[in-house]
């Protein structure tokens, strides 16, 4: 049996107000985890403006600043300045962003903070579209999802925007993509993000069963696939160029693994099914080039069976 | 020892920044603001003030960055002008609405379409219900010492506060300021000390969701705050006085003693209107001056005070809320409502888009005010049609 490396202090409270088997919930517990209690956190519009409790309670073990839907980056940024003015040099300053409001509204101000490398760390948990409002697509629904303004009838017809290129070409110090079905390469990468100056960029996956159309149950699995099939890669850019892939699945699985279990793909055919993981193989290619680009190798990437 | 120093209006609002010690600016540039913020960096770069200057890529996000290091418990400052104040409409109210003192100087400016560098006082006046003080200043001198005011103010009841200058009227025409003396500055301005701070090791949701019972007690307790700056404004400005020989108060009167009619000025037109009531007294004529300094919170009490009594009054705007009427018309209409015998009140707008107000201007306001009978029937002075 391996030995869980994930330290056991708890920074998010039972009773928050997130659904079952949210994945944007267990991405904080996990964020908090890495980054420890000397940490501030400002809260665009989102699933976790609810999550953290209203004005009456709070379900976190840090101070959240709550802020307007764009301006995430651009807050994290103010309070870091504002911290440093008194005194409170080394504490972790981050901004917690959902899709919506990291990909669509938010990203003049990402850009913004990324370009002047501002010392702040910058997550997004990817639910793939709007779903505290109720399911709209945002840029990051993939291509062919059913969400309520992509209706069954005319599903997203866009692939989703590559966030991750964008933030790699503003040469950012750190960034890296994590999934909360693999919590130690979680942990390991927010921590790492931790001791690093400058700004850094955190993707989560993080899946939701009203949005996705599934069982709460089976989160976990279904994120789980999601890196196993190679649509979400886990993988870490420094400086915008070094790519080092962070895990090889034992076997690559069909795309068609992932989509069955979620009700949001359950009309697409064969063909778009196959036109998924053409997409799908097509990056994973592109990545692990840069990754041979970097490394010269794709040798050391690790795969770790116990996963599958 | 203070010194005099001649400066436009924009680096009298730097020097303001300067001297109440401010700790974050964040800024956007837009005309005819950008010296103001052009100066601020130059002094953060030198090592003059201590401060951390933020660069930002829109007016949104410098409302915003100021909004969460204000929050985090620092002293914050912008300035910006028209498109740019519009565009942190929503910051507005979220500094507002967290009871952030943040003190922005707005260089007012005629709003586009059709584009304008030029003044008036649309931008501003289309903020007055974010929740914002706003103080409009008639010199250089009252540039900078309003800032200083204004933070004064803004830390006792946690709300936010504008200082409103006129585009290139004030902005880039150089008068002589008196800088004070940082050590009574300081005197005056001790460092901020937030009540409530975002800072490690105190878990607490700032701005968290309220629900219908809870949220407007939120907003009752801002109503309170601006109603209790109206007492604050009045004990700081005499304060101020005392300190730097300067009265401020929320309104100025001018040869009102024995004014039968009154005309009332907002911002840098009123030194003009000061020059016709000087002429017109030559003539004989009864008439004063009432310069509304600070327009929210609105000054009822001295407003009623003032024209009271007397058997006309006529309100320049250099603005116009579409459909109604010259917006601080309304303001007075609205102020001496409870009054049993009231004046009448005519509105005149003039001086759009940094059209000239003259002294001329101010002349036949006067005599048509005296002849005017309809309430109803706004004035455009010098429409060309």
């Amino acid at each position: 049996m391996k030995n869980w490396n994930i330290p056991q202090d708890e920074l998010l409270y039972s009773g928050h107000a997130a659904c079952q088997g949210c994945g944007g919930a267990l991405a904080m517990r996990l964020a908090l985890k890495a980054l420890g209690e000397n940490s501030v956190a400002t809260i665009p519009a989102c699933c976790w403006t609810i999550i953290s409790g209203d004005v009456l309670y709070h379900a976190l073990k840090i101070p959240v600043f709550h802020t307007a839907f764009e301006t995430a980056a651009i807050s994290a940024t103010g309070l870091k300045a504002g911290l440093t003015k008194r005194g409170f040099k080394d504490t972790t300053v981050f901004a917690w962003a959902g899709d919506g409001g990291t990909f669509d509204i938010g990203i003049q101000a990402i850009s913004g903070a990324a370009e002047r490398n501002e010392d702040i760390i910058y997550f997004v948990y990817d639910n793939e579209a709007y779903m505290n409002t109720g399911i709209q697509r945002s840029s990051a629904t993939p291509w062919g999802a059913w969400t309520t303004t992509t209706p069954v009838k005319h599903p997203e017809d866009k692939p989703k925007k590559n966030i991750d290129e964008i933030l790699a070409a503003h040469k950012i110090p750190y960034q890296a993509t994590v999934n909360v079905a693999y919590p130690e390469d979680f942990v390991r990468k927010v921590k790492k993000a931790k001791e690093i100056k400058g700004f850094r960029f955190i993707h989560i996956l993080a899946p939701c069963p009203p949005g996705w159309k599934m069982p709460s149950d089976i989160s976990i699995q279904v994120a789980r696939l999601a890196t196993q099939t190679g649509i979400f890669p886990l993988y870490e850019v420094e400086n915008g160029k070094h790519y080092t892939v962070s895990y090889l699945p034992p076997k690559k699985l069909p795309v068609a693994e992932y989509l069955k279990l979620q009700g949001r793909f359950k009309h697409l055919t064969e063909s778009q099914v196959e036109y998924i993981q053409k997409m799908v193989d097509e990056n994973w290619e592109s990545l692990l080039r840069k990754h041979e680009l970097t490394h010269g190798t794709l040798e050391n990437i690790p795969r770790p069976e116990f996963y599958r | 020892m203070s010194i005099k120093k001649v400066l436009t209006g924009n680096h009298a609002v730097s020097y303001g920044a300067m001297v109440s010690r401010v700790q974050v600016i964040s800024a956007y540039p837009i005309t005819p603001q950008t010296q103001v913020v052009e100066l601020l960096s130059e002094m953060v770069a030198d090592g003059i003030l201590d401060a951390i200057f933020v660069n930002v890529e829109s007016e949104h996000s410098a409302m915003s960055a100021c909004v969460s290091a204000s929050a985090a418990g620092a002293r914050a400052f912008t300035a910006t002008s028209a498109q740019g104040l519009a565009l942190m409409h929503e910051m507005l109210h979220w500094a507002a609405g967290a009871r952030l003192p943040i003190v922005l100087a707005n260089i007012n400016r005629a709003m586009a379409p059709p584009w304008s560098i030029w003044t008036d006082q649309n931008d501003s006046l289309s903020q007055r219900d974010t929740g914002w003080m706003q103080i409009y200043v008639e010199s250089n001198q009252e540039a900078f010492d309003s800032i200083i005011l204004a933070y004064k103010v803004a830390e006792q009841v946690y709300l936010p506060c504008m200082v409103i200058l006129d585009a290139f009227v004030l902005s880039h025409t150089s008068e002589p300021v008196e800088i004070y003396d940082q050590e009574k500055v300081d005197k005056f301005l001790p460092p901020y000390k937030p009540m409530v701070a975002i800072e490690p090791g105190k878990a607490f949701g700032y701005g968290a969701l309220a629900a219908p019972d809870t949220y407007m007690e939120f907003r009752y307790k801002m109503q309170k705050a601006m109603e209790k700056a109206v007492e604050i404004f009045e004990k700081e400005g005499k304060l101020f006085g005392e300190m730097f020989g300067r009265n401020y108060d929320l309104v100025e009167e001018y040869m009102m003693d024995d004014a039968e009619y009154v005309i009332v000025t907002v911002g840098a037109t009123t030194s003009t209107a000061r020059v016709a009531i000087q002429e017109l007294r030559k003539q004989g004529e009864k008439v004063g001056l009432l310069k509304i300094r600070v327009i929210r919170p609105f000054p009822f009490n001295k407003v009623r005070e003032a024209l009271k009594g007397r058997k006309k009054v006529a309100v320049l705007d250099r603005n116009i809320s579409f459909g109604y009427h010259g917006i601080f018309y309304q303001e007075i209409k609205s102020a001496l409502y409870p009054l049993k015998e009231r004046p009448q009140v005519h509105g005149y707008i003039a001086g759009l888009g940094g059209r000239d107000i003259t002294i001329k201007d101010f002349i036949d306001i006067y005599h048509d005010m005296k002849k005017r009978e309809d309430m109803e029937e706004i004035v455009w002075k010098g429409v060309k049609l």
